[in-house]
């Protein structure tokens, strides 16, 4: 009795300490985790944030892309979520359908996405194109296309993502879908062999690559600027697919049920200002969605830039996507 | 059963009774639950099929290869003396303790891509070793099982009456006779309930289809719930497959209640060895051969997480420490809400059994269907239920105490019901001769017998908290950790060195957790 | 087949076991005493299941102390646990024949008759768990008249049984040790069963197994321990 009369104490102390005065408005930004991480944007983009609106920026990591928004299907109308950022357009169909997000104030005046941009409730923040990456020391025999990738030796292993949890993982479900059509099957039952692993997440993934677990992981065209700007290393690099490359943009909404919607507003207009779009380059590792006024960093040029860009439209994405994930379960399954 | 006419006051039954309501809400309850949400007019698709196919094929290879190993391996600890035997068996009961996530990562260090084995057979120009997928699932839990079966088996060594040795020693009965007359017999009773035991913990497996499962085509059932609620909403096919789950376990469950004799954890394996066959060379080497490769097997994976994990201890970020800090309060809870309701659920059967008999057995019937309902069944209907009123994130550590709490209920009961029985048939008539009432004959008549069963029972179930990864990856939100999930986190993101430490620590308190429940009901009790 | 314990010392935890007396051919000796005092441990240590820390066993003045229980001539009837439960009792009897069970027909024969002396003929393909208590002993009886052994060891064989049939097996017991004159130990915890077949007693109280002394007149005179024992 008296052990679990002195934890209670014990926990009540705990829980009272960091209630720290809060006169500021608080706005919350579920976010994917990478963004939060120490080395993303998130650091300098709440310093950034904070010095002009009065505010307190809270950014929450709820795990990749695709998580992020089954969370806030989870959590629905009871969330504290004022925004949401890292959503991308293959979930704008299966997130207007949940009708928790609300349109945006303010259109800003330009944006550079390679599309032209309708969307009322989605803001882009940044976009990429989605490669595999290698390790340019260790593999001289390069895949040019899928089925180039099919042909390697069976123990030549890459990892990817699992479509249902992480944009990336969807990414390439959409990808292989869009440049095969009807013999997306046969890729993916060509490639079943060659995968090592299927992750959750991004990062478990790439973690596993740089480890040098498998000798490709699916990422971005720009993964390889973060090795030689800030590690000064130019052993990676993306393979060039000569079917194309499928395109990632980035995108943020309000959630209906803010309790800050002017806050909300201005973060969204400061997320396309030159500030924080200069911040994403080199935090983020993709292109920004409106290009900085100092442009793009040195290093940007060695990346490789794919001859066909393919997208499915945002209201198109969810059937495919619902197709196309029944295909890789059973091909995957065999 | 009990011989004293206890009345049945009413405090009885409102404890007993929201006890035994509360286990039936958790576990039928929560079927329906999921019943009612399922839509069992979607067809299954072939992927759900291979799923089902891989989450069977699985448990079979593993319970199979787990007996054929673990035979051999009781039979030398039984017949064989020798300095260090008594630890190999200790260490051989704490298979429940451990929290699988730590052997896991001790399995990767030893078997990984990067592992020692892997570097060992790259001397000779051989590739990597890959387990993850069918092999890393089968190897993970022939690791977990072997201990189970080799003790089950012991069990059974044990059982057979010294008189029957002595006869062959002295009838001349040579070992392959030994094996016939003695082991034989022994085998064909024991074999069959361990198998169905082991075949049944591992279909009901996540951590480790979470851990090594490698992709769709190596998914159990519950890690396809598990992904089905969390990656894409999708209620529906969560409940189609817990409802699979739940029918599969219930079977398999019937079937080992009326197969397995019941398993004595804490008995008969500290008797002297007196054998006196195979002394021949050849059964010599054999058993040192499958006592050696065995142990080897079992110890290597945990010595590496020991090993590796002291020096990453030091240097753990703190959120760490506040998943520790969750951890054991989470296992505080749930040895606490375990112990209660043994005990409350224990003090109704008996005052149940003397009038309504059956109503005192299904109770105890009752109280084994958590071991049908796996966590994750239990966990997604309580999530059905409780999603439309509150959001899941909030009531993450309190649903993890109280389905941990379920899950440990049947061992605690087993140990409880008897120890209770066996005080009231001693010291009730006396108390109730002497007029003591409720609290005072509880705490003075009762209490004193029963306090090295609950002290065992609270240290497991505290333990089996700890460990726990299924319920906790459904409610908890990326800022809420326990141990085991943030180690989990670590190893997904290939911070294997900080996992080792997380490991390391999760171990050292699982165990010092139980080591203090346990030794605390074990300690004078003597009221002078 | 004389029977010697020279000086011979046995601790087992907190319990410690003397004796130092010789057994002539041919004798009858009852191990008589209270419980927990060491007959099993003596009768145990006579047929090799347990080695003494310090002192000698003989067999007909050959030292034997070192030498497995199977090579010992000596068969062995305990109190329970004398039949293998899955083997019928004739398959049970014939181990006593042959321990792998090859049996030719003379062996079968043999296992007939030795089932007849004992009064359980025909009932040979019965299991054990369809008999009684008593039966089972007189199947275990009969599988050690088979061994035709110079030493039978007896532990309390009878204890569950009632008077009458207890008398009837021990003669049978007299009757099977006269005929092959072997040498007998019995342990037991009645007088009157040591009286009714024994010329020697050894007395086994708190860890020491006194020298034999005639069953009569132990009896007759019993010093202390063995007073307090019988309450006389």
């Amino acid at each position: 009795m008296n052990k679990l009369t002195i934890l209670a104490a014990g926990l009540t102390l705990a829980l009272a300490i960091p209630a720290h005065a809060q006169d500021l408005p608080k706005l919350t930004v579920y976010t994917y985790d990478s963004f939060v991480s120490d080395w993303g944007p998130g650091p300098s983009i709440e310093k950034a944030f904070e010095a002009t609106c009065e505010c307190d920026l809270d950014l929450v990591g709820a795990g990749d892309g695709a998580a992020l928004l089954t969370r806030l299907q989870l959590e629905g109308t009871r969330t504290e979520a004022d925004i949401a950022l890292g959503l991308d357009t293959n979930l704008i169909a299966r997130a207007n359908a949940t009708g928790l997000f609300t349109n945006y104030a303010n259109r800003p005046e330009r944006l550079d996405v390679p599309i032209t941009w309708t969307d009322d409730t989605f803001l882009p923040y940044d976009w990429g194109y989605f490669a595999f990456v290698y390790d340019n020391t260790k593999i001289s025999n390069v895949p040019n296309n899928f089925e180039a990738l099919i042909a390697m030796p069976d123990d030549f292993k890459i990892v990817i993502q699992d479509p249902r949890s992480s944009t990336p993982g969807l990414g390439l479900l959409l990808w292989v879908k869009e440049a095969y059509g009807d013999r997306a099957p046969e890729i993916w039952a060509g490639l079943a062999p060659k995968i090592l692993t299927v992750t959750a997440g991004w990062s478990e993934a790439y973690g596993m690559f740089t480890d040098g677990e498998a000798d490709m992981v699916l990422s971005y065209t720009t993964s390889p600027a973060y090795h030689i700007i800030a590690e000064g290393d130019e052993t990676k690099s993306a393979a060039k697919f000569d079917e194309g490359h499928y395109m990632q943009i980035e995108v943020a909404a309000k959630l209906a049920s803010t309790d800050q919607p002017k806050l909300a507003d201005q973060f969204l207009e400061f997320m396309t200002s030159n500030e924080f779009q200069s911040i994403i380059p080199t935090t983020n590792w993709m292109y920004p969605a409106v290009i900085p006024t100092n442009g793009l960093p040195k290093g940007f040029e060695k990346l490789i830039t794919p001859s066909k860009s393919l997208i499915i439209s945002a209201d198109k994405a969810q059937m495919v996507r619902d197709e196309a994930l029944a295909e890789w379960l059973t091909a995957l399954s065999q | 059963m009990a011989h004293s006419s206890q009345p049945i006051r009413p405090i009885h039954f409102i404890l007993g009774g929201s006890a035994f309501a509360l286990l039936l809400l958790l576990t039928l309850g929560t079927v329906i639950a999921l019943w009612w949400h399922a839509e069992t007019s979607v067809a299954l698709t072939p992927s759900d099929w291979s799923i089902i196919q891989f989450t069977i094929v699985q448990a079979l290879a593993s319970a199979s290869i787990s007996i054929i190993i673990a035979i051999p391996t009781a039979r030398a600890l039984s017949r064989r003396n020798f300095r260090g035997r008594q630890i190999i068996l200790t260490i051989m009961g704490a298979p429940f303790i451990l929290p699988s996530i730590v052997a896991i990562l001790g399995i990767l260090a030893v078997w990984g891509r990067s592992g020692y084995i892997s570097d060992l057979i790259a001397n000779f120009g051989v590739g990597p070793i890959n387990i993850y997928g069918f092999g890393g699932v089968v190897l993970a839990h022939v690791f977990f099982n072997i201990p189970l079966a080799t003790r089950i088996f012991l069990q059974g060594w044990s059982a057979i009456p010294i008189e029957h040795f002595r006869l062959s020693a002295q009838l001349g009965i040579n070992t392959a006779g030994i094996t016939r007359h003695l082991e034989r017999p022994m085998l064909h009773a024991a074999v069959p309930g361990a198998f169905l035991l082991i075949f049944l913990l591992c279909v009901s497996s996540f951590t480790v289809a979470l851990a090594l499962g490698g992709g769709p085509k190596a998914t159990t059932i519950e890690l396809a719930i598990y992904q089905a609620l969390r990656f894409d909403f999708n209620l529906a096919k969560a409940s189609q497959l817990a409802m699979i789950q739940f029918a599969l376990c219930v079977v398999l469950g019937g079937l080992t209640i009326l197969l397995s004799k019941p398993i004595h954890f804490s008995q008969g394996l500290d008797r002297k060895v007196e054998r006196w066959d195979a002394h021949e060379i050849q059964y010599r080497i054999f058993d040192v051969f499958i006592l050696t490769i065995v142990c080897l097997f079992l110890f290597l994976p945990l010595y590496s997480v020991l090993i590796r994990g002291i020096i990453p201890l030091f240097t753990l970020p703190a959120t760490v420490w506040v998943a520790a800090l969750n951890s054991i309060t989470v296992a505080l809870l749930s040895a606490i809400i375990s112990v209660a309701m043994a005990l409350t659920m224990s003090a109704l059967i008996i005052r149940l059994a003397h009038k309504y008999q059956t109503a005192s057995q299904a109770m105890e019937i009752v109280s084994f269907l958590t071991l049908a309902a796996s966590p994750f069944v239990i966990g997604t209907g309580l999530f059905v239920i409780t999603f439309p009123f509150i959001s899941p994130f909030t009531i993450a550590l309190p649903v993890t105490a109280l389905v941990n709490a379920a899950m440990s209920l049947p061992f605690s009961l087993r140990m409880i019901l008897p120890a209770m029985i066996r005080a009231e048939s001693h010291n009730g008539r006396l108390a109730d001769s002497l007029g003591m009432q409720t609290w005072t004959r509880f705490y003075i008549a009762i209490w004193p017998r029963l306090r090295q069963p609950v002290g065992f029972s609270a240290g497991l179930a505290a333990a089996l908290s700890m460990g726990d990864l299924g319920v906790i990856t459904l409610f908890a939100p990326p800022d809420v950790a326990t141990l085991p999930l943030i180690m989990y986190r670590m190893m997904s993101s290939y911070q294997l060195e900080a996992a080792a430490g997380v490991a390391l620590l999760l171990v050292s308190l699982s165990l010092s957790l139980f080591w203090i429940f346990d030794k605390g009901g074990r300690l004078e009790h003597n009221l002078r | 087949m004389s029977i010697t314990l020279d000086k011979i010392k046995l601790s087992h935890g907190e319990f410690t076991l003397t004796a130092d007396f010789k057994i002539k051919e041919g004798q009858k000796v009852a191990l008589l005493g209270p419980s927990g005092g060491g007959k099993s441990t003596l009768l145990s240590t006579i047929a090799g299941f347990k080695i003494p820390d310090i002192g000698r066993v003989l067999y007909n003045e050959i030292d034997i102390t070192n030498m497995p229980p199977a090579k010992r001539p000596i068969a062995l009837l305990f109190q329970e646990h004398n039949l293998f439960p899955h083997l019928s009792v004739e398959k049970n009897v014939a181990l006593g024949i042959n321990p792998t069970l090859r049996l030719s027909a003379l062996d079968i024969k043999v296992v007939k008759d030795a089932l007849y002396r004992v009064g359980l003929d025909g009932q040979g393909q019965k299991m054990p768990f369809e008999l009684s208590g008593g039966q089972q002993q007189r199947v275990a009886l009969a599988r050690c008249l088979l061994r035709k052994q110079p030493i039978l060891c007896l532990d309390e064989p009878f204890a569950a049984l009632g008077p009458a049939l207890k008398r009837e097996m021990l003669d049978l017991v007299k009757e099977i040790v006269d005929s092959t004159k072997a040498t007998l130990l019995m342990v037991t915890h009645q007088p009157e069963d040591a009286s009714y077949i024994t010329d020697q007693t050894v007395l086994i109280a708190d860890g020491q197994a006194h020298s034999p002394i005639e069953t009569t007149k132990l009896l007759a005179n019993p010093p202390i321990a063995l007073a307090q024992y019988l309450g006389t």
